[in-house]
């Protein structure tokens, strides 16, 4: 079998409050294979961003190991690890802060490359820059603008050739279209796919929007306060979730379908916790309707159900 | 057919600014019955927001300026001829507005409590202190806070509970029309379910009209009963939720707005988005204003500005592909 592209094994990432220890990731493990996407799912503060910058190493992990291409990248040195970083890429949430207002959109293409000192001449930079600009449907007279002259869609594709521009295997893509109009939006998406398709890219897609994860991922890892709670092949886990936390979030989402109207859904009661100094059981358990003292006496552990289908309830399968 | 509450007729407005004249709203016509929610669906630019502040009277002094039209409200009659001072009494107590951003729509210094007795102290002047308080605390129990929370602070409320507090400050006249401006989008889904789920019985219970501004369809298709799809300040298709989700004609920007949604029921391989951009308001195309962006545009699409044709029901579309059905 071939070596997966990323690899993340026990990764751990506290943060340190006057108020305790905030566990944002904990204990989190996963694998992408090349041209693969992996989902990652939950509301605001459950860590899906922390996640995604602890594994480019933008933040330094506590503890865990993340193999990218098989190498321990937790344990690169500098210099290794600005080589390694050309491989790996980030698509900011918001084309509108992430771009520096200073810079012409060549410019800001070529940064990456002339950092990592790709291109011995000038000619060759220019042409490189062209090509990715063509690659993103940025039309060439745009080279000169400033991102404040730009829509947010087109600025979100100057984004994403910039994450390009080092020929990277692994970008994490981090909300890339959730500050987007739907039709734009819809534009971004189908872009990510065909560059996909083309470069056998590896995402990891960070979202709240679950029909877009639904529509970009092969796999997706469901976070509830640090935690993996679910992860499964997309179909499975639309199918058949299997965590109560998946399942009030599937319900959640108000259908298009207008037939479907005044179903009852199942509201969630209360909001998410603080991440300091968690529980050690079922962080769900204060807000689950399953919940039971018999919860209190499992520690997390994210069990496979079925193959491929993981579940973190202590009482799953007993359910229903 | 319940009686009419709004009706907006012919609307148009406009920005001055030094660089031009931008055109918002182009000939909006809108109507409201008692009870009723109305869904306004379109993106960033389409004249949503516009639309509720003109009806409020909020539109910016200076550079705002509606050019036609008139708004009828219940027996008020048409608002655009009411002066600020009846204006004032009107807003906050017989339509009130819940803004998109929770967290900038509190004052951050005054305890939330008082910020709700403000509007009994100006609707209701007459009301004794002890009374006020108690409609404060009815109010917040009635949106899932505890009356004891009324003496804290914005900042030490979540998001989902500011807005509970938002919503808690626009029904406490019990208004008869509520406009509510993406009074969900900053909530994660299922804080946005708890809200919808809430706002929804409170309009049962105070049988107030709604006007729900929002781009996800999926809100409106759970929520309302009208729909009106606004794009670059026109009202291009507009009818009942049964009308815009099922019958099979539709204006083609709607068509794409649908496309542009990953569906959660069924595995497509690409979506099918609109190409380009929304129309600089201040240079907005000839004829039909959707003309460049469109995959069926004609030659008439191109010169001539599309009448409403009615498809039926309340079902009206502005374009030029469909004939009246008899």
């Amino acid at each position: 079998m071939e070596t997966p592209v990323l690899e993340v094994k026990h990764l751990k990432k506290y943060f340190k409050t006057p108020a305790g220890q905030l566990h944002a990731v904990d204990d989190v493990n996963f694998t992408i294979e090349k041209g693969h996407t992996l989902g990652v799912v939950g509301e605001s503060g459950c860590g899906k961003t922390t996640l995604g910058r602890t594994i480019l190493r933008l933040l330094e992990p506590t503890s865990g190991e993340i193999y990218f291409n098989g190498e321990d990248i937790t344990k690169a040195k500098k210099d290794r690890m600005k080589a390694i970083r050309r491989q790996m890429q980030l698509i900011f949430q918001d084309p509108y802060a992430s771009l520096n207002p200073r810079m012409s959109v060549a410019e800001i293409i070529k940064e990456p490359m002339i950092v990592n000192k790709m291109y011995p001449t000038k000619a060759e930079l220019d042409k490189r820059v062209q090509e990715l600009m063509e690659v993103v449907g940025l039309a060439p007279r745009l080279m000169n603008t400033y991102p404040h002259e730009m829509d947010g869609g087109r600025r979100q594709r100057v984004g994403i050739a910039r994450a390009l521009a080092t020929n990277p295997e692994f970008i994490v893509c981090d909300e890339p279209v959730s500050a987007l109009d739907v039709s734009i939006q819809a534009q971004i998406l189908n872009l990510m796919m065909d560059l996909q398709e083309e470069k056998q890219l590896s995402y990891l897609f960070i979202t709240h929007d679950l029909s877009v994860v639904k529509h970009i991922s092969t796999e997706i890892a469901v976070m509830y306060l640090g935690q993996c709670v679910e992860k499964a092949p997309t179909a499975e886990l639309f199918e058949n979730p299997l965590h109560p936390y998946t399942k009030a979030l599937l319900s959640a989402i108000p259908a298009i379908d207008i037939t479907q109207r005044g179903k009852e859904m199942e509201l969630l009661t209360g909001e998410v916790h603080s991440p300091v100094n968690p529980v050690n059981y079922c962080r769900f358990h204060s807000r689950c309707k399953f919940a039971c003292e018999a919860c209190k006496e499992h520690e997390y552990e994210l069990k496979e159900v079925s193959p491929g289908h993981f579940c973190a309830c202590p009482m799953c399968g007993s359910l229903e | 057919m319940s009686n009419k509450l709004l009706e907006i007729k012919n609307i148009s407005a406009e920005y001055r600014t030094d660089d031009g004249v931008s055109k918002v709203l182009n000939d909006v016509t809108l109507s409201l019955g008692n009870g009723e929610t109305l869904g306004l669906v379109g993106e960033t630019g389409a004249g949503k927001t516009t639309t509720a502040l003109a009806i409020m009277g909020l539109l910016p002094k200076r550079t705002g300026f509606i050019t036609n039209g008139s708004i009828e409200f219940a027996e008020e009659g048409n608002l655009l001829e009411k002066n600020e001072e009846i204006m004032k009494a009107i807003r906050g107590h017989r339509i009130s507005m819940i803004f998109q951003d929770p967290m900038t729509s509190l004052n951050p210094v005054i305890r939330v409590g008082e910020q709700i007795k403000e509007s009994f102290k100006v609707h209701m002047p007459d009301l004794s202190d002890e009374d006020m308080e108690k409609k404060v605390d009815e109010i917040l129990e009635m949106v899932g806070i505890p009356a004891a929370r009324k003496r804290e602070y914005p900042h030490q409320f979540s998001g989902g509970m500011k807005q509970r507090v938002v919503i808690a400050m626009a029904l406490s006249c019990e208004p008869q029309l509520l406009i509510a401006d993406e009074p969900t989008t900053a909530l994660d889904v299922t804080i946005q379910a708890q809200v919808l789920h809430m706002m929804d019985n409170l309009k049962k219970k105070l049988n107030t009209s709604m006007i729900l501004i929002t781009h996800d369809l999926g809100i409106v298709s759970q929520n309302c009963e009208k729909v009106a799809v606004m794009y670059a300040g026109s009202i291009i298709e507009s009818g009942t939720a049964e009308e815009i989700f099922l019958n099979e004609d539709h204006h083609p920007y709607t068509i794409g707005l649908f496309g542009s949604i990953p569906d959660l029921k069924k595995q497509t391989r690409r979506l099918s988005p609109i190409d380009g951009l929304m129309p600089d308001p201040m240079d907005l195309p000839s004829g039909c204003v959707f003309h460049p962006r469109c995959p069926k545009c004609m030659e008439i699409c191109k010169n001539e500005v599309p009448e409403s044709v009615s498809m039926g029901g309340e079902h009206q579309i502005k374009c030029h592909l469909f004939k009246e059905v008899e």
